[in-house]
């Protein structure tokens, strides 16, 4: 087997996920972080963002993300989350109304890093708008 | 002596309760499997919040500048009770043994002297404790509209409580719920909130403090404590409430069994009476007709 780290993403509700992944890119509070086997012990907290797993067969597989923190151990990754969605599970509905508050935190931020962010957030969730448009269009023909 | 037709009458309105008790079970079985799968899949998040906590809190440890959701005010004098029952009744014992275990933990601390404020999560709590403590009570959350109580209401409970900490509104916070021991025992529980308990589960040590690892902390780790205090108390709450609804239904479910078994005893001694009356009133008409066709 391909030497991978144990990826587990925790919300308050259920175990949202739990597998190996060759690579898992997290949004931290001072930024987007990779995390890869052997990684050092790291611990920090998250912004809202997206979380994307890399795997050795499967494609990318995405992740909303709001609040919460990244344990990073010798064990592998667990990801405590507020919320976390898979972006497979969103629906079109779900989608438009995180893009509408995600643009009203953008409305809000008042520093330049917020501001940054804030927009980071919103474009990611228009592009996977955008795809999500693609698949199902895809799926209708 | 009731007549044929009254025992006919109350056996009839015996059995459709017998009915209603005997649906009300089953409801309440394909309701405790759903709260009992909800409460088991936010363990993993609870434990691990506990463990890093555990870990963290250590930093803290014989320091004086603990945040004071983790030390406290330094004070003893104002007690919040979260009190988390039930909406419905037809639960047996559930909601008044919640209810008793608060009254008896406010009666001790205002025969200490303390100041005692009152928060009710579920409505059958409030009526209960409305009567003794009518000016303690200072909020009510009712769930009646709520079908499965998610995390957004435990965190909406959890920001309330934790508006009132920041203005100075009270020092010691404890929370009452029924843990869900099994469909049989749901025992009264209180737990103390704020300031914070870690408990060290056994291993947690093992597996955080592991000899040679050094962890790294983004931003640091005072940032992190802070940002994880206030999230532990919704995730506290938050078990709470599907404790306290898987105990709910536990408890209806087994209050309904037995109510649904003695409306069958009762049905049995009616109609034994119903039969020995119709007995005696055929025989009293025999005796009648006999001692009538003697008589000729």
């Amino acid at each position: 087997m391909a030497e991978g780290l144990k990826l587990e993403i925790v919300s308050p509700e259920r175990l949202v996920l739990s597998q190996q992944a060759t690579a898992v890119t997290v949004p931290g509070t001072e930024g987007y972080f990779t995390v890869m086997a052997g990684h050092a012990p790291f611990m920090t907290t998250l912004r809202t963002g997206f979380i994307t797993v890399t795997g050795d067969a499967v494609a990318p597989a995405v992740f909303f993300v709001r609040g919460g923190f990244a344990d990073v151990s010798p064990e592998g990754l667990t990801i405590l989350a507020e919320e976390s969605v898979p972006f497979a599970e969103m629906g079109q509905d779900d989608l438009q109304a995180r893009i509408r508050t995600a643009e009203q935190t953008l409305a809000a931020a008042n520093t330049p890093e917020e501001r940054t962010f804030a927009q980071e957030v919103v474009s990611g969730l228009l592009n996977l708008a955008q795809e999500a448009s693609y698949l199902n269009g895809a799926h209708a023909n | 002596m009731p007549s044929l037709k009254d025992l006919k009458n109350r056996i009839d309105s015996v059995k459709s309760t017998q009915k209603i008790t005997k649906a009300m079970q089953m409801v309440a079985a394909a309701k405790l499997r759903r709260a009992q799968d909800a409460a088991e899949a936010a363990r993993p998040y609870a434990e691990r919040m506990g463990r890093v906590l555990a870990s963290l809190g250590a930093v803290y440890e014989g320091q004086t500048n603990a945040p004071p959701l983790l030390a406290g005010t330094g004070r003893d004098q104002t007690h919040l009770l979260i009190v988390a029952t039930g909406e419905r009744g037809l639960a047996g014992g559930f909601n008044s043994s919640i209810a008793r275990l608060a009254r008896d933990h406010a009666n001790r601390l205002l025969s200490e002297g303390k100041t005692v404020k009152i928060l009710t999560v579920g409505r059958k709590g409030h009526d209960i404790l409305r009567r003794q403590f009518p000016d303690h009570i200072i909020d009510t959350v009712s769930f009646r509209e709520v079908k499965q109580v998610g995390f957004a209401q435990a965190n909406q409970i959890a920001q309330n409580v934790l508006a009132l900490f920041a203005a100075g509104e009270f020092d010691v916070a404890t929370l009452f719920y029924a843990k869900f021991g099994s469909v049989v025992s749901q025992v009264p529980t209180a737990t103390q909130i704020i300031p914070a308990r870690l408990e060290t589960p056994a291993g947690a040590e093992g597996q955080l403090a592991a000899p040679g690892v050094i962890y790294e902390y983004e931003p640091n780790e005072e940032a992190i404590v802070e940002d994880l205090l206030p999230r532990n108390i919704s995730v506290q709450i938050f078990r709470a409430l599907l404790e306290n609804g898987a105990s709910f239904y536990g408890a209806q479910m087994s209050a309904m069994d037995n109510a649904t078994r003695n409306a069958g005893e009762m049905i049995n001694a009616l109609q034994l009476s119903y039969n020995r009356q119709r007995q005696a009133q055929i025989t009293k008409e025999l005796i009648e007709i006999i001692s009538g066709a003697e008589a000729l």
